[in-house]
């Protein structure tokens, strides 16, 4: 590995072979028509383009063997531009493999550094130019300057302020309260618990005055999963279990961890499981967390009946929905 | 008058009004080495003029808000549904304008395929050590790139506001309320107010279509730049040294290949577009917080970061009335800050470890940087195995698989398996080395079998061309750096345990199988 010891001698590049194209005027003259060929094909393509984004209407569909039914126009269309680049690109190519110079040619490298004078000429301007503004003598001016830049940083933190209102304890609230009826989603019908069956589950929401505009935002906190099992199912300490109905159990259907909605309930397990993340939470026992990245249980909605029968929630939810953040435990 | 003589008076009357003929004509007869593996990044610039082409066609229709509209339009299964005109318009590109559909693929196939493409173009250059000195700088604007891609990917993705991609809104908006003190306040900035609210989508229609576009494109100049300035490098071979390029000229050879290698990849991805549809966001359905689908899944290049989030332990911290998501910041935040970090990184970590200065314009072989090479392995490993956690659900289905299985393999998998690939790759490297010593030492073989006089049967090996056993043997294989822990009084040396680890690295940096020489090539010849 020391120098001495002799390396394998360069043999330089080696000889360049000519292509048939190079000296043989009809070979040359093939690769031409190839070429030429190739850009022929590129200008059906464009035909077959043309003719389907005007002939062929879009509800046309055509059946292709693995491909299934596939619409004709979309296909017509899509198969046209590809044709019509692809050629295009494959005649240069081939124009330049077989009739352009093919000989390798080789250009020289220099160093980036420059030469020595000039590097110290460099130093010592740059030096110069530091020391004349007093850069390392003054250093009031340098506390004061970096100071000033700090500070016009601030500037554009600011202005971008009024991007959003301040959260408030919006992030703890929902539209749920005591006495709120829960209405089906989709439909806004209160319901009884007898419309669900033991091993049925719903989505509902809270009652409100105008269902027709309920924003996203309140949904985002509001959603909440009724499961209905049998009551000797629930393995719940008495508090929980206080908070069902006839086995109708309440959850919050955003989930713990990031906010997706808790959609997949398994019926044989009695697991909910939310799509993203595959956090697994197990009904019988308050949602807890049995699997996967959530750290915190579903929160239970405390529900019971009022005077007609209809669900309604006995308080509101005792805890932050959705996803953890900083101050979640503060309040 | 010929074509020749018409382009000769357009360098003319180019001249006459700019002086740049010097410079034209020591430019256009520019050199650059031909490699299938330089191509990577070029489908990479490519595939970006792409997206900027079919983004703008679609920018022409699409409508970026919020503002609740009723589905009027000609897909009858969403007829009279209430959704974002973000969507609704997404929808009316999809069915109403002709070509529309297509654009879309387009646009969604080419950035699946920029992002490959960048990937791959990555792995290149890390494998062949093509972002040591002086293209360090390079290598940040690449990883820069990198990253804007995948934020703008993201972005892209989220603007149709159909339910897949309002998820992901969600997950990342779940992600900034997590950070520590102000994410509910960062999140009530960046949503307006409450999720989902109705400034998010205008909002990152500008990011998506003013601001990291031209991000991309100063990056992408001076990246292009760069790479002109500082000439290609070149994999090394008989006649290729430090000091020199071979390849071929600009005009017209690298022109015509460049050009046309443009038009071949638009049309590969106008044929994928027109063949395999992606991203159908008709069946999906319009954004609703309450509702989801399962097997819900981002981009490919997202999905290493999903799956990272997947894996990671239920873990929250409470102290003091606060709340700290664990769960949400280590794989959402930390990990990939420090593997992105270090990746920037690393060309400043190697030259520290070898204590190598010198410009390099030659690239390695693989093989030939064993210890760069298992870590490249490594990385990759771990990526994969977050990207397999990634796509748990839908592995789970097509393989019959329980997710629970998945997810702790790929708990486990994350910290066993890639230093397993580390030291199965180096050994592998080292190996290869030995392949290449034992070829040039007693060539190739033959696979013709002689019977000597006596019975033995031996087989033919025929000498290699002098031209592989250069290749063969041209790399350097510097000793490792020799630093001591006390210097020549017997003094303990500062910074003795930041020593220690770099002549460790040192070390192991160097390990390699030692090349032919010449005089143990004639050693065999007598």
């Amino acid at each position: 590995m020391s120098n001495e010891i002799e390396a394998i001698k360069d043999p330089g590049l080696p000889a360049h072979v000519h292509r048939k194209a190079d000296h043989d005027p009809v070979a040359a003259k093939r690769a031409e028509r190839q070429v030429a060929i190739l850009f022929g094909i590129s200008a059906l393509g464009t035909v077959l383009l043309i003719v389907s984004y005007i002939f062929i209407p879009d509800d046309v569909f055509i059946f292709i063997p693995v491909m299934g039914n596939q619409n004709a126009h979309q296909l017509g269309l899509g198969l046209g531009m590809a044709i019509s680049l692809f050629f295009i690109g494959m005649g240069a190519i081939h124009w330049a493999k077989t009739l352009m110079p093919d000989q390798e040619v080789i250009a020289h490298r220099h160093e980036f550094r420059s030469p020595e004078s000039d590097r110290k000429e460099f130093v010592q301007a740059v030096k110069d130019g530091a020391g004349a503004a007093g850069l390392g003598r003054r250093s009031l001016i340098k506390r004061s300057l970096g100071a000033a830049l700090g500070l016009s940083a601030l500037s554009p933190i600011l202005l971008l302020r009024d991007l959003g209102p301040l959260p408030g304890n919006e992030l703890e609230k929902t539209t749920w309260k005591s006495g709120t009826h829960l209405v089906t989603d989709p439909g806004n019908r209160r319901i009884k618990a007898s419309d669900l069956e033991v091993g049925a589950v719903a989505q509902v929401l809270p009652e409100i005055e105008d269902p027709e505009h309920r924003p996203l935002s309140d949904i985002a906190k509001d959603a909440v999963l009724l499961i209905r099992l049998r009551p000797d199912e629930f393995n719940l300490d008495a508090d929980r279990l206080a908070m069902t109905h006839e086995g109708i159990i309440a959850f919050s259907k955003i989930c713990s961890h990031m906010g997706c909605a808790v959609a997949l309930y398994e019926q044989q397990t009695k697991h909910l499981l939310c799509p993203c993340h595959q956090s697994t939470f197990d009904v019988t026992r308050a949602a807890k967390v049995i699997f996967g990245p959530a750290a915190r249980p579903l929160p239970q909605l405390d529900i019971t009946v009022d005077g007609e029968g209809y669900l309604v929630a006995r308080n509101p939810f005792s805890e932050p929905v959705g996803p953890s953040f900083w101050e979640r435990d503060s309040r | 008058m010929t074509a020749e003589a018409r382009l000769g008076q357009v360098a003319n009357y180019v001249d006459e009004r700019t002086g740049a003929a010097a410079w034209m004509k020591k430019n256009l007869q520019k050199v650059f080495p031909d490699h299938w593996s330089f191509l990577l990044g070029e489908v990479a610039l490519y595939s970006f003029v792409i997206l900027l082409l079919s983004g703008t066609f679609l920018t022409f229709w699409f409508d970026p808000s919020q503002r609740e509209v009723i589905y009027e339009g000609s897909y009858a299964p969403l007829e009279g549904i209430k959704m974002s005109a973000a969507y609704a318009s997404t929808l009316h590109i999809s069915f109403e304008v002709r070509g529309g559909l297509l654009m879309r693929q387009i646009h969604h196939w080419a950035a699946l395929i920029f992002m490959a493409a960048i990937v791959a173009h990555l792995m290149r250059v890390f494998f062949t050590g093509a972002f040591r000195k002086p293209r360090e700088g390079n290598w940040i604007i690449g990883v820069g790139l990198l990253t804007l891609g995948i934020v703008e990917g993201f972005l892209g993705y989220s603007l149709p506001d159909d339910l897949l991609s309002g998820t992901g809104i969600r997950i990342a908006e779940a992600i900034i309320q997590a950070i520590p003190v102000v994410g509910s306040y960062l999140a009530y900035f960046a949503f307006g107010g409450a999720f989902p609210g109705e400034a998010f989508i205008p909002r990152i229609y500008t990011v998506h279509v003013l601001l990291l576009p031209g991000a991309f494109l100063a990056l992408i100049t001076a990246h292009l730049m760069l790479v002109w300035y500082q000439k290609h490098t070149q994999y090394p071979g008989p006649g290729r040294t430090e000091k020199n390029v071979v390849g071929y000229p600009l005009m017209p050879v690298y022109m015509a290949k460049a050009g046309g290698f443009f038009f071949i990849v638009f049309g590969v991805i106008a044929f994928l577009s027109a063949v395999a549809s992606i991203n159908p966001i008709w069946l999906y359905g319009p954004y609703t917080p309450g509702q989801i689908s399962a097997g819900s899944q981002p981009d490919w290049y997202m999905g290493w970061l999903d799956g990272l989030v997947r894996m990671a332990p239920p873990l929250e911290s409470h102290f003091f009335g606060y709340t700290v998501s664990w769960n949400i910041l280590i794989p959402g935040l930390i990990v990939p800050g420090i593997l992105f970090t270090g990746m920037a990184l690393y060309p400043f970590i190697e030259s520290w470890i070898t204590g190598d200065k010198r410009e390099h314009h030659l690239l390695d072989r693989p093989r030939n940087a064993p210890n760069r090479t298992a870590l490249g392995a490594m990385s990759i490993t771990f990526m994969i195995v977050a990207l397999i956690n990634g796509g748990n659900d839908l592995i789970a289905t097509h393989f019959d698989l329980s997710i629970n299985q998945i997810m702790w393999g790929t708990r486990f998998g994350i910290f066993i398996l890639p230093p397993i690939a580390f030291v199965v790759t180096k050994r592998l490297c080292l190996s290869l080395q030995r392949a290449d010593r034992e070829l040039v030492l007693h060539g190739r073989e033959t696979g013709r079998l002689l019977r000597l006089p006596h019975g033995e049967f031996v087989e033919v090996h025929e000498p290699i061309s002098p031209e592989k056993a250069y290749l063969l043997t041209s790399h350097e294989q510097a000793p490792a750096l020799e630093l001591p822990e006390v210097d020549r009084r017997g003094v303990k040396r500062a910074g003795a345990i930041r020593n220690k680890i770099r002549s460790r690295m040192s070390v192991a940096h160097s390990e390699a199988i030692p090349k032919v020489s010449a005089n143990e090539l004639k050693e065999i010849e007598h």
